[in-house]
């Protein structure tokens, strides 16, 4: 698989020529290559995959299961009322 | 943690267990392509919860189970040399060989060292111009990405004493072997979304036009893996084909351009052999001409490496969904993560692993009951 | 794309020799390795009652071979002793040192059993060339450990080897302890219904050391654990005497132990994810290596099993003390599936939670 994980990026800086970063991870910071993400500013959260930021994380849709297990609770909600 | 502890609550998971619960009117056989997301299903205990309808199998989905015989043998005689320092992620280390494993050649004298990413042995190489730095390049389409960037960096610096055996492999050749079969059982998929992240949705909206299933790209959280066998359930039960994408927040439909763009320069696809599958056409990647010079395999002269089958365990099929740990002979008794005989044993990410870390049937073995005789005389 | 189809039932894989011929790291790592080199080597050889026990250390009457005219074995104090070697790298790392870790490792050894430590032996083995001021920063650090775990450094030995055939400095301690009159600490007490009690949060020391593994570096304010664990101990069975048992989850973690406990006694174990404590940064720095927090070493924490009745007195008094600020209730001890520690996830599932194989190595999948 591909263990990834998101963690925020705190820092950019150049490396032989190429973007990299400084991540945190809940505390936990790590030196990651931003190579492939030309668009990523500090502030992102990226998905981390062995030391390389493979996307931003979308904080829309980021919230997408979230608000369709809301919809389901007010369905629920709904029947709730039914005789 | 942000982005991951919202996607383990358990009361969210218990109202996504509901709706599967609400949706599903007939069995279903699912199968989870990728072994971090067989490593979370076991994990959380996922497949307990799921109504008696689903069955999930488990996939090709873990470049370590994947790894032919002979590239460990490879990897274990280039690691052996007295001024190589071989390079690994630490899952590569307890794979075994015909005769061997990394473990063994570290046990045995041989410079072998874990690294967390492959800029890692960049570093290494240069520090230590008289050593050949060998990195084992594993992995699925997520993976790749890393290594060619370590690859290109290598080739702009110079660095001629740092070398790859290159071991990748490709997640759609995969689901088409598994489609393909004529025994297949898998009715629709759980994408693997790390892969996505980088390749895109594109090549599965055409694999399930061409065998007309359901494939829902999925992440790994709990309330993501969840989301996904709903939204695959629900495409089931109303017979619709294509592609969902569960994992959007991480997954766009394009991928990653700029790592596919390096892919294409460093490497080629070739066709790859899959331990317990066999050779799957156009499957893997190889480095490209322009990168030739850094191939492990043809910087040592490696002996003619023949490798030996065993009749014994089944890791092909249960890597096909065909078959299941529980139904192997050699399950638990013979075959377990600290002698493994398998692919499937070999990786923590392996079915049988995780069926044996996490799922093994609530009664003790037969090892562990003559351990404790052993202890209570 | 054309794929041949393929015949399930035709497939194999490969069937590895068996790689045992060697030591290798696994070996060391207090998982199964461990204790199969335990189980088939050490104890046949050695064969003795007190060493099958397979404590952290042995408790001796000392009245069979002195005059005393008792005839019950718990009305005397007894002795206790343990021996422990340590090996790490590198020498100094966050939070410590292999100083005080030489120390309180075996303080804890002895502390656990229910003994009052009281005197250690250190044996030096140095590698030529090692500075001479790293090794005075060492027994420096091993002196401020003794003066806090109010224990003597007695007896001693150095030898050297040669440049390349030592990691610098490898320590083993030895250390005898007294258990006082009455008190029986065993894992044969431990009973169906006890609880589960751990001092507090779990892989400090095992992550705070791959921090600086080299290949592995992060950067994180977290900090070894080790600590002598004595005076929480003493404070402990001062509180309840009734422990049943208690066992420091040093190398494999708090998995080890538990499943050291269920293939001792014909029973169960029950825990719950949700009650484990973890700080924020070791979950961050297990999940970015894939590795599993139970699995981790500690060096300044416990496990206890108690009698119900006695749990909350006994986690009150954990949680009074500095070293058990954090203690929790872990779960339980049960009858059903003997021989198995079972975990309920944080999403409710219950997956199994096996004896480390070998050394927890970082991964990729």
């Amino acid at each position: 698989m591909c263990l990834g994980i998101p963690g925020l990026v705190i820092e950019l800086y150049t490396e032989h020529d190429v973007l990299m970063g400084r991540v945190d991870f809940d505390g936990v910071r790590k030196e990651v290559c931003l190579a492939y993400l030309p668009e990523v500013s500090v502030g992102n959260y990226v998905i981390v995959h062995v030391g390389f930021a493979l996307s931003i994380v979308d904080e829309t849709e980021a919230q997408e299961v979230f608000k369709f297990l809301d919809q389901m609770s007010e369905l629920d909600e709904l029947d709730g009322m039914q005789p | 943690m942000k982005y991951q502890d919202e996607y383990r609550d358990p009361v969210a998971a218990q109202n996504l267990l509901r709706a599967i619960h609400n949706t599903i009117s007939q069995p279903w056989t699912i199968m989870e392509v990728c072994g971090g997301q067989t490593h979370s299903i076991v994990r959380y205990g996922i497949d307990q919860l799921l109504p008696p309808e689903i069955e999930l199998v488990h996939g090709p989905g873990c470049p370590v189970c994947v790894t032919p015989l002979e590239l460990i043998d490879k990897a274990v005689d280039i690691a052996s040399r007295p001024d190589v320092t071989f390079c690994s992620f630490g899952d590569m280390l307890r794979v075994p060989g015909s005769r061997s494993d990394l473990l063994a050649v570290k046990a045995n004298g041989g410079d072998v060292r874990i690294i967390y990413s492959p800029l890692d042995c960049l570093k290494i190489a240069a520090r230590n111009p008289a050593r050949t730095v060998v990195f084992f390049a594993v992995g699925f389409e997520t993976t790749a990405p890393a290594n060619a960037m370590a690859l290109w960096q290598a080739k702009r610096r110079g660095l001629d004493n740092f070398a790859v055996l290159v071991s990748h492999v490709l997640v759609p050749p995969a689901m088409t072997a598994v489609l393909q079969s004529p025994n297949n059982r898998v009715q629709g998929f759980l994408g693997a979304g790390h892969v996505c992240s980088v390749m895109g949705c594109q090549e599965y909206r055409d694999l399930a036009r061409q065998f007309h299933v359901p494939i829902v790209v999925t992440g790994f959280e709990p309330l993501d893996l969840l989301e996904g066998i709903y939204r695959c359930v629900r495409m089931l039960e109303n017979h619709e084909i294509g592609v969902e994408n569960q994992y959007a927040r991480a997954v766009p439909t394009i991928g990653n351009p700029a790592s596919q763009k390096l892919l294409q320069e460093v490497f080629e696809v070739t066709d790859r052999m899959w331990r317990g599958i066999g050779t799957i056409p156009r499957s893997g990647y190889r480095l490209s001409a322009m990168y030739a010079d850094f191939d492990a395999e043809q910087r040592f002269s490696l002996a003619r490496i023949d490798t030996s089958e065993s009749s014994q365990c089944i890791s092909g099929a249960i890597l096909q969904g065909g078959k299941k740990p529980y139904d192997c002979p050699i399950f638990g008794t013979a075959c377990t993560p600290a002698s493994p005989q398998g692919a499937t044993m070999v990786s923590s990410e392996g079915a049988c692993a995780a069926y044996y870390n996490y799922r093994r049937r609530l009664s003790p073995s037969n090892a562990e009951l003559s351990n404790r005789q052993v202890q209570q005389t | 794309m054309i794929a041949t189809p393929m015949d399930f039932d035709e497939l194999s894989c490969p069937l590895p020799n068996t790689l045992a011929d060697h030591i290798q790291l696994g070996h060391g790592s207090g998982g199964k390795l461990t204790n199969d080199l335990i189980k088939q080597l050490f104890l046949p050889a050695f064969d003795n009652n007190l060493l099958s026990a397979l404590e952290d250390q042995a408790t001796i009457q000392l009245n069979r071979w002195t005059e005393s005219k008792s005839s019950s074995p718990f009305d005397a104090a007894r002795l206790a002793f343990t021996t422990d070697s340590f090996v790490v790298r590198p020498l100094f790392f966050p939070g410590g040192d292999i100083g005080q870790l030489a120390v309180h490792g075996t303080v804890n050894d002895l502390a656990v059993g229910g003994a009052e430590p009281k005197f250690l032996s250190a044996a030096f083995i140095l590698e030529e060339g090692l500075p001479l001021t790293d090794l005075a920063r060492i027994v420096i650090s091993m002196k401020t450990a003794c003066e806090a775990a109010g224990v003597q450094m007695v007896t001693g030995d150095t030898k050297v080897v040669d440049r390349g055939k030592g990691d610098g400095v490898f320590i083993t301690t030895s250390g005898i302890g007294i258990v006082p009159a009455g008190r029986s600490l065993s894992i044969r007490h431990v009973q169906p219904g006890d609880c589960i009690l751990v001092s507090g949060t779990v892989g400090d020391h095992g992550m705070s050391i791959m921090s600086v593994r080299e290949g592995l570096e992060f950067t994180t304010v977290l900090k070894s654990d080790n600590a002598s664990l004595n005076s929480l101990t003493r404070a402990m069975l001062a509180a309840c005497p009734g422990i049943h048992w208690m066992r420091d989850p040093t190398r494999g973690g708090v998995a080890a132990v538990l499943n050291e406990l269920v293939s001792a006694v014909n029973l169960g174990v029950k825990i719950e994810e949700t009650a484990l404590p973890v700080r924020p940064e070791v979950r961050a720095a297990c999940e970015m290596l894939g590795m599993d927090p139970l699995y981790v070493a500690n060096e300044g924490k416990l496990i206890a099993v108690v009698p119900p009745d006695q749990t909350d007195r006994l986690l009150n008094t954990m949680r009074e003390h500095p070293l058990g600020a954090n203690a929790a209730i872990l779960g339980e001890v049960t009858t059903d599936h003997p021989g198995i520690v079972v975990m309920k996830s944080v999403i409710g599932g219950e997956r199994i939670v096996t004896m480390p194989a070998g050394e927890q190595l970082p991964r990729i999948c």
